[in-house]
C-alpha cells in the first residue's frame, strides 16, 4: 500500500466502527451456515474484507505492528481443525468425517443446536480468512 | 473398522498443514518430512499386504451408505499404486534435502510436496467419480505450486502452458462427469458400472467415455495430447522433476485403467481396440522420435515418459489379463526407474553443472558408481533382460501377438529397440568420451546423492530377477480389475 500524502482522518475514524460492525456481521453469518444462507467460506470472506478496510484505512506497517503472526499460519490451522474434525469420528469407531449433533439448552440463547459440523466450518472459516489475506497481502506488498 | 484406508490420504494432509504452521524452521521441517515419507512407505506395505490377504476394503465417509455417500475403495490395484507412490516419494524427498536450496526450502516445498501426496493417494483410492475429480484438483493445484517452485523465467514461461492445458482438461473433465450423471443417475463408480451394463454402451455413453479419455489422456500425456509435458518438465530441478516424470503422468493412466475396465469396458471392439490402441502406437512412436532428436539428458528423459505411457495404454488396449497385467508391471517398473534417471540426472548436473549432452563427457572415469547406476537403469528402461523392463514389455507384446494385433506390437518393438539407442546415446556422450568438466569438477562427492537412488536402482534387479512371484502379483491384480463383479460387490455389499 503506497502512502497518501493526504490526511485521511476521516477513512480511519469512521472505518475504526464499520469494522466492528463488519467483524459482527460476519460472525452472525459463520454461526448461521448450515441450515440457513452463511457458514464458514462466506464468514471467513467478510472478515477477511473487515481486515482488509483496516489495511486500507492505515498502513501496512502499523498493522503488521497489530497484527503480528503471519497469515498463512491460518490456514495450516484451519486445515488441522478441519480434519480434526474428521479424526475425531474416527476415535469413535465410526466412519471418517461422521457427523453428530443434538439440542442444548444454554441461558440467554435458549434453544441451540450444536454440530460437529461447527468445528469443521471452523476450519473452513480459518482457512478462507488466511488464504484471502495472504493473496492480497501478497500483491499489495508487490511494489515495494 | 475400514477407517485405515484413509489414513494414506490423511497423514500426508495432516503433515502438510503442521509443516505450513513451521514453514520457517528448515531443520524440523526435513525431520517431520523425512519421518513422515519413511512412516508412509512402512504403512502402505502394510496396507498392500493387508488387501492382498483379506480382499478389497471399503470405506464409507461420513457414514453415508453406498451408492448415496462417497466411497473410498482399497483393492490391489490400487494399494499397489500407493506403495510404489510411497517409495518414489521417499526417495525424491531425500534426494530434494541434498539439492534443494535453502531459498527454495523456505517457499512452502515441503507442504506442496504432502499435499501432491494428497492428491494423488486420495486419487488412487477415492470410489467416487466426482471426488477423482475433486482429488486430480488438489494433486494439480500442488504441482502448479511444485512446477514454477523457484520462479525461474523458463519455468514460468513454460508453467503457465502446463496450468492452462490442465485447467482446460479439468473443465472438460466436469463436462463429462455431470453428462454421464445426467445420463445415469449416479457418480458412484460400482453403480455407475451397474447402470451402465443395464443401459448398454452405445451413442452417448460411448461419448462421454471418450471424453473422459481425452481428459486423461491430457494428463497422462498421451498422443496427441503430450506436447506440454517435454518443456514443463525441463523447468523444475531435479527432485521435482523426478516425482513428476515418475508420478503424475501415472495417475492420469490409473485413471483410464480403472475407468475403461469398471465402467465402459462393454464396447471394447471400438474404445479399446481402435482408439486406445491406435492413440497407444503414435505415443509409443512419437515419444521416442521426440527423444531421438534431443541432446539434452533431461529432455530425452521427459520424452521417454511419453512413449512409455504408451506402453501402458498399449496393454488396457489389448484388454486380455496377460497385456493388462504387462500394463501394471510396466506401471511398476516405470515409475521407480524413470524416477532414478531423472535423479540421476540431478546428481550428474551437480558434476558438470550443465544437461547439454555435447558439454559433457567423460562421467565414467571420474564418478564410476554413478556411471554404472545409471547404465543399470538406462538398459532396465530399454528392455533388456534380466532386469525389470525386459518382464514388463515381453507379456505386452507376447499379448499383441496373440490377439493377432501384430501392428501394434511390431511398433512396440522398434520403440524398444530407439529407446536403447538414445539410452546408449545418453551414456556414450555424458559417461564416455573425453572428460569436459574440471578437475575441482571431477572431485565433487556425490555419494550422498546416489544414497535415495540406489534402493530403486535395486528394486528394479529385484523387480527383474523375481520376476515370476511379482508378475504373478500383478496378474492377479489384472484379473481382479478385469472382473468388475468382484468391485461392484464390495462396494455395494448385495
Amino acid at each position: 500500500m503506497r502512502k497518501s500524502p493526504a490526511n485521511n482522518m476521516m477513512l480511519q475514524t469512521a472505518m475504526r466502527y464499520i469494522t466492528i460492525i463488519v467483524f459482527a456481521f460476519s460472525f452472525y453469518l459463520f454461526f448461521a451456515g448450515h441450515n440457513s444462507p452463511g457458514g464458514g467460506f462466506i464468514g471467513g470472506l467478510m472478515t477477511a474484507s473487515a481486515f482488509l478496510i483496516l489495511y486500507l484505512a492505515f498502513d501496512k506497517k502499523i498493522m503488521k505492528k497489530v497484527i503480528p503472526f503471519d497469515f498463512t499460519i491460518l490456514i495450516g490451522i484451519g486445515l488441522l481443525f478441519g480434519v480434526g474434525t474428521g479424526i475425531a469420528s474416527m476415535l469413535f469407531d465410526y466412519p471418517f468425517l461422521t457427523q453428530f449433533f443434538d439440542y442444548f439448552h444454554i441461558p440467554f440463547f435458549g434453544e441451540v443446536e450444536l454440530t460437529t459440523a461447527l468445528s469443521f466450518d471452523l476450519g473452513v472459516y480459518l482457512v478462507v480468512v488466511g488464504a484471502a489475506m495472504s493473496i492480497i497481502l501478497v500483491i499489495a506488498g508487490d511494489d515495494e | 473398522m475400514n477407517n485405515i484406508i484413509i489414513l494414506p490420504i490423511i497423514i500426508p494432509f495432516i503433515i502438510g498443514a503442521i509443516l505450513l504452521i513451521f514453514a520457517k524452521h528448515h531443520k524440523l521441517q526435513r525431520v517431520i518430512s523425512g519421518l513422515t515419507s519413511i512412516a508412509l512407505l512402512l504403512f502402505t506395505i502394510y496396507l498392500t499386504v493387508l488387501v492382498y490377504m483379506d480382499g478389497i476394503i471399503v470405506l464409507e465417509a461420513g457414514n453415508w451408505s453406498a451408492p448415496f455417500g462417497i466411497v473410498l475403495v482399497a483393492d490391489m490395484f490400487a494399494t499397489l499404486m500407493l506403495l510404489l507412490t510411497a517409495i518414489i516419494a521417499t526417495a525424491c524427498l531425500f534426494f530434494a534435502f541434498k539439492t534443494i536450496t535453502p531459498k527454495r526450502e523456505r517457499f512452502y516445498f515441503y507442504p506442496f510436496y504432502f499435499f501432491l501426496l494428497v492428491g494423488v493417494n486420495g486419487a488412487f483410492l477415492t470410489g467416487d467419480i466426482f471426488n477423482l475429480f475433486v482429488f486430480f484438483e488438489v494433486l494439480l493445484l500442488a504441482s502448479y505450486g511444485l512446477i514454477v517452485h523457484g520462479g525461474t523465467k523458463y519455468q514460468l514461461r513454460e508453467s503457465f502452458k502446463y496450468v492452462i492445458i490442465n485447467v482446460f482438461s479439468s473443465a472438460l473433465f466436469v463436462v463429462a462427469i455431470a453428462w454421464l450423471y445426467s445420463v445415469t443417475g449416479t457418480l458412484n463408480m460400482a453403480h455407475l458400472s451397474e447402470r451402465i451394463a443395464e443401459l448398454e454402451q452405445t451413442g452417448v455413453i460411448n461419448t462421454i467415455a471418450m471424453m473422459l479419455f481425452i481428459v486423461f489422456a491430457t494428463k497422462g500425456a498421451l498422443f496427441p495430447l503430450y506436447f506440454w509435458l517435454p518443456k514443463s518438465y525441463f523447468g523444475p530441478p531435479a527432485a521435482i522433476a523426478a516425482l513428476f516424470g515418475g508420478l503424475l503422468t501415472k495417475v492420469g493412466i490409473y485413471a483410464t485403467i480403472r475407468v475403461f475396465t469398471l465402467i465402459f469396458y462393454h464396447d471394447a471392439g471400438f474404445t479399446h481396440k481402435i482408439i486406445i490402441t491406435v492413440a497407444a502406437g503414435f505415443t509409443m512412436l512419437l515419444g521416442v522420435l521426440g527423444a531421438v532428436s534431443q541432446f539434452d539428458f533431461k529432455r530425452i528423459l521427459s520424452y521417454h515418459i511419453i512413449s512409455q505411457v504408451g506402453y501402458m495404454v498399449m496393454g488396457l488396449g489389448i484388454f486380455t489379463p496377460l497385456a493388462v497385467a504387462g500394463a501394471i508391471y510396466y506401471i511398476a517398473h516405470h515409475m521407480i526407474v524413470k524416477t532414478a534417471l531423472f535423479l540421476f540426472e540431478g546428481a550428474a548436473k551437480r558434476v558438470t553443472g550443465v544437461s547439454d549432452l555435447k558439454q559433457m563427457g567423460g562421467l565414467l572415469k571420474t564418478h564410476p558408481w554413478l556411471a554404472w547406476l545409471f547404465f543399470i537403469s538406462a538398459i532396465s528402461l530399454a528392455g533388456i533382460p534380466p532386469f525389470s523392463g525386459f518382464f514388463s514389455k515381453f507379456p505386452i507384446i507376447l499379448a499383441g501377438f496373440q490377439e493377432g494385433q501384430y501392428v501394434i506390437a511390431g511398433v512396440a518393438l522398434l520403440v524398444g529397440l530407439l529407446t536403447l539407442f538414445s539410452m546408449m546415446k545418453i551414456f556414450g556422450y555424458a559417461f564416455w568420451g573425453k572428460q569436459k568438466h574440471t578437475e575441482e569438477q571431477a572431485k565433487i562427492k556425490i555419494g550422498k546423492l546416489l544414497a535415495p537412488i540406489a534402493p530403486l536402482v535395486a528394486l528394479t534387479i529385484i523387480l527383474g530377477l523375481a520376476a515370476e512371484p511379482m508378475f504373478q502379483y500383478s496378474l492377479e491384480v489384472a484379473e481382479q480389475i478385469m472382473d468388475p463383479q468382484i468391485y461392484i460387490d464390495s462396494v455395494l455389499k448385495e
